[in-house]
């Protein structure tokens, strides 16, 4: 004979949003959100709206900036898309520092205040709606795809690589493009013509990938003032970076491939030859 | 941009970083006065031992040490970010900074002694 066991679940449940956890205290809890709103058609500068938002522990702050447009005020602006770090969408300043709105917890900032701002460094579109045009530019700058020596048809088959060959570049092949690092960079934040970290970090992965021998390709980039030579290793950019992708260390290994093009030996040392 | 670094605790301890070039530099300048007076003759060297020797020589040259030792241990800490990739554990970079500065310690203050 099979015994049925029930769980025992309180008959609201399904319509009180607090029964979460058992640990939970039964109170609704509210944080005050503080957000920066900006129309560039009504609003000479910007200006801050603060926002009381009842939120659960397993809210992040994304939704906390979801539940103010949907239920307090439907004209705030704001990217989101995956609500799981990787679509890079949701970048914010929260509390000054540059995090995905997905991937921060409204329980870590109770009781105090949370303020939210667009990503720093970056011109407003409106409220925390950022222009990124420059970054996507310098992307594109970099020539973000495989240059091969000789190009293969597609005759040849899939082209083979060790798991060593990949490790050389997989790290930083995780970029989501979220540009938290540029908002951390304060280099970038004092002269934008730095072609920054997401971009560099990228530009490396590529040349360390076994398929590429792209490096004369994106030299110009690399080499300039503005290229691996304008980072002076302040390393936020590592910290902020959701993904682990470490743009300090892809920037700054190749200010030694840098220095020796610059002397003339680089591309002699190259061991998988120049697509040039 | 104005007050970036004030904003932030990693901010601020980057600009103690390299503020720590200004306090070398003047050890360095201090250094080479040093030397100017060796040429000079044996009064003007004693003269720069003497200024050496006064509280507020031996107070810089403290706060010196402390914040040049701030710069070795931060430029230890980054060194591996400066190195392509490493078939070993980075920190191992790190330590052997450690140990070679150490090493290299010991040495001086060894023949130092010994001199006397």
């Amino acid at each position: 004979m099979r015994t049925e066991v029930k769980a025992e679940i309180p008959a609201d449940a399904a319509r009180d949003i607090t029964h979460v956890s058992a640990t939970h205290d039964s109170a609704t809890r509210n944080l005050e959100i503080e957000c920066l709103r900006y129309h560039p058609d009504t609003d000479a500068q910007p200006r801050f709206q603060t926002y009381t938002v009842p939120f659960r522990d397993d809210m992040s702050v994304l939704q906390g900036l979801q539940y103010i447009k949907d239920h307090l005020d439907g004209s705030l602006s704001f990217r989101w898309s995956c609500r799981m770090a990787i679509c890079g969408s949701c970048g914010q300043m929260i509390n000054g520092v540059p995090q995905l709105a997905c991937h921060a917890f409204l329980r870590d900032y109770f009781p105090g205040k949370l303020r939210v701002e667009p990503l720093q460094h970056f011109p407003i579109i409106r409220d925390l709606v950022i222009d990124q045009t420059d970054f996507l530019n310098k992307l594109e700058s970099v020539k973000p795809w495989l240059i091969p020596k000789d190009p293969q048809p597609l005759s040849a088959g899939a082209q083979r690589q060790t798991p060593q060959q990949m490790d050389a570049y997989y790290a930083y092949s995780q970029c989501i493009n979220c540009q938290l690092c540029y908002a951390a960079c304060p280099q970038y934040g004092l002269d934008s013509s730095f072609i920054g970290p997401a971009a560099l970090a990228l530009l490396h992965r590529y040349n360390a990938d076994s398929r590429d021998q792209g490096w004369a390709a994106r030299a110009d980039i690399a080499n300039a003032e503005d290229g691996v030579w304008g980072c002076t290793l302040v390393g936020y950019c590592t910290e902020v970076c959701p993904k682990g992708v470490d743009p300090a260390h892809a920037i700054n290994q190749n200010k030694v491939n840098s220095t020796l093009d610059y002397v003339g030996l680089g591309r002699l040392l190259m061991p998988k030859g120049s697509a040039e | 941009m104005t007050g970036w670094w004030r904003k932030n605790p990693w901010f601020v301890r980057y600009m103690v970083r390299e503020g720590s070039a200004l306090f070398l530099a003047a050890y360095a300048l201090m250094l080479l006065a040093g030397l100017a007076c060796l040429v000079h003759g044996e009064a003007a060297f004693n003269a720069w031992r003497a200024a050496l020797a006064t509280p507020w020589s031996v107070g810089l040259h403290l706060a010196a040490v402390v914040i040049v030792a701030y710069h070795s241990i931060t430029w230890f800490q980054v060194m591996p970010k400066t190195a392509p990739r490493l078939p070993f554990d980075p920190r191992r970079i790190t330590w052997a900074g450690w140990a070679a500065t150490i090493a290299v310690s010991v040495m001086v203050v060894a023949l130092v002694a010994w001199a006397r």
